[in-house]
């Protein structure tokens, strides 16, 4: 698959819901007969993904939030792994 | 180790359908369960399921679509915040259901296909015709803007046709497509003479599948399940028997695993005596097979005892008469020659379809 360019405005597939668990205190990725656990970076960079920002901006928005630039290469890794599993698709 | 809480609820909104597959998952009694839930049954049932810790509710019957209250219960799902999911023949899926589906707030739609042919699939599924309703549903899902999944059963009479059905899939619009070879239990299991594929059936079938995997990562997601009879080691069925999973079946019986009735000797409790958070914590019928201590050897010394669970109750049961042995389909199981001789065994043309007089006869 193509490389994830920083133009990219990623966004959440309308079949992907975002849940904060109040039961679990965790944050959720809900899918069709699926649900992953996220950690804070990944519901983080998800909550993000509104089709309007690119992915420099994520990165821009994530790396103050945290002070490091060392984001980068999670945010690339992370919209990589949501894009081949379809729940994340990246409009030019 | 402190008990789980379930992530996802399957509603059996009802054991009603028009379809007679004879590999339904509904237990073979299905005709002896009558007194579905009724709309405030279900509501109460999906509140105390938040409360527990699901997240997720799939509704799926029978035939869901058959409940006049299906959009309503649905509603109330997603007030609850939960992620909703509806399984359906389609073919009573109008655009009028369509359209209140939609405006409940489903998040996503699947419609069950048995083959690419429309003969092949006619058949299949008994009854009346259903093929061409069923592809007109998909058709429908993806116009009012679902997110659309196919599920299709394979079996020795379709399993050929894998790549058809990826195209048809494809076709369709769909972007996800389940292909889950038959888990021989109930009515499957007393057609398995009818639906068991033969050995290199299954090998090309994989191969297809991987390809189309590969082929459309990121277009659509392809699930392909695997036949358990021809692996080396059980699925690890439910991810762990009463770990993230429960179902409450269309009269209010609430199960470890849709198919956990055909485990005779389990007794199970009913949402109408008891709430649903009592049940899933202190009845035997979850408490019986929960973590791994219970397990027999070999799976107890097995470094896979986390993995698989020691694989599927039911199978177990079916098989062997044991709820507690080793899943056959383990090559590691004391009973796994009856898997052995089941694929050795000559294939067989009739096929028991699912209906309420078979169902009666049967049981």
């Amino acid at each position: 698959m193509a490389e994830i360019s920083d133009t990219a405005r990623p966004t959440l597939a309308g079949k992907a819901r975002l849940k904060w668990d109040a039961v679990r205190e965790k944050h959720l990725l809900l899918f069709p007969e699926g649900v992953l656990v996220l950690n804070s970076t990944a519901h983080d960079v998800l909550a993000l993904c509104d089709g309007r920002r690119t992915v420099r901006e994520i990165i821009g928005v994530l790396a103050a939030e945290y002070s490091s630039d060392a984001i980068a290469g999670d945010v690339r890794e992370i919209l990589g792994k949501l894009r081949q599993k379809t729940f994340v698709t990246l409009d030019e | 180790m402190e008990t789980p809480r379930p992530f996802s609820l399957l509603c059996e909104l009802t054991y009603r359908c028009p379809l007679q597959c004879p590999y339904c998952s509904n237990p073979i009694d299905f005709a002896r369960h009558a007194g579905e839930l009724e709309t405030a049954e279900w509501r109460r049932v999906l509140t105390e399921a938040a409360a527990l810790g699901v997240v997720q509710a799939h509704f799926s019957g029978g035939e869901p679509l058959l409940r006049a209250d299906v959009a309503d219960i649905i509603r109330h799902a997603r007030d609850l915040g939960l992620y909703t999911n509806l399984s359906t023949g389609g073919t009573l899926l109008t655009e009028e259901m369509a359209g209140r589906l939609r405006d409940a707030g489903l998040d996503s739609l699947q419609v069950s296909i048995q083959d690419a042919e429309e003969e092949m699939s006619d058949s299949m599924a008994g009854g009346a015709p259903s093929f061409r309703k069923k592809i007109a549903a998909a058709r429908l899902v993806r116009e009012i803007g679902f997110s659309l999944t196919l599920n299709v059963v394979l079996q020795r009479r379709n399993i050929d046709r894998i790549e058809a059905i990826i195209a048809m899939a494809e076709e369709l619009g769909a972007d996800r497509l389940e292909l889950a070879n038959t888990q021989f239990n109930g009515w499957a299991l007393r057609n398995r003479g009818g639906l068991l594929p033969g050995k290199g059936q299954v090998e090309k079938a994989a191969v297809a599948a991987s390809r189309a995997q590969e082929r459309l990562k990121g277009r659509m997601d392809i699930l392909y399940v695997l036949p358990d009879y021809f692996q080396q080691y059980p699925k690890a069925c439910l991810h762990g028997w009463g770990r993230v999973f429960m179902t409450v079946a269309a009269d209010g019986a609430v199960l470890p695993c849709q198919t956990a009735r055909e485990i005779k000797g389990l007794q199970f409790e009913n949402v109408r005596e008891r709430g649903l958070e009592a049940i899933w914590f202190e009845s035997e019928a979850f408490r019986k097979f929960r973590g791994t201590d219970w397990l027999p050897e070999p799976c107890q010394s097995c470094p896979r005892k986390g993995i698989d669970f020691g694989g599927c109750r039911c199978q177990a049961f079916l098989l062997t008469g044991d709820a507690t042995a080793t899943d056959p389909a383990c090559s590691l199981a004391p009973a796994h020659g009856l898997i052995e001789e089941a694929l050795a065994g000559g294939g067989d043309d009739k096929l028991i379809y699912r209906t309420v007089r078979e169902s009666l006869r049967l049981s």
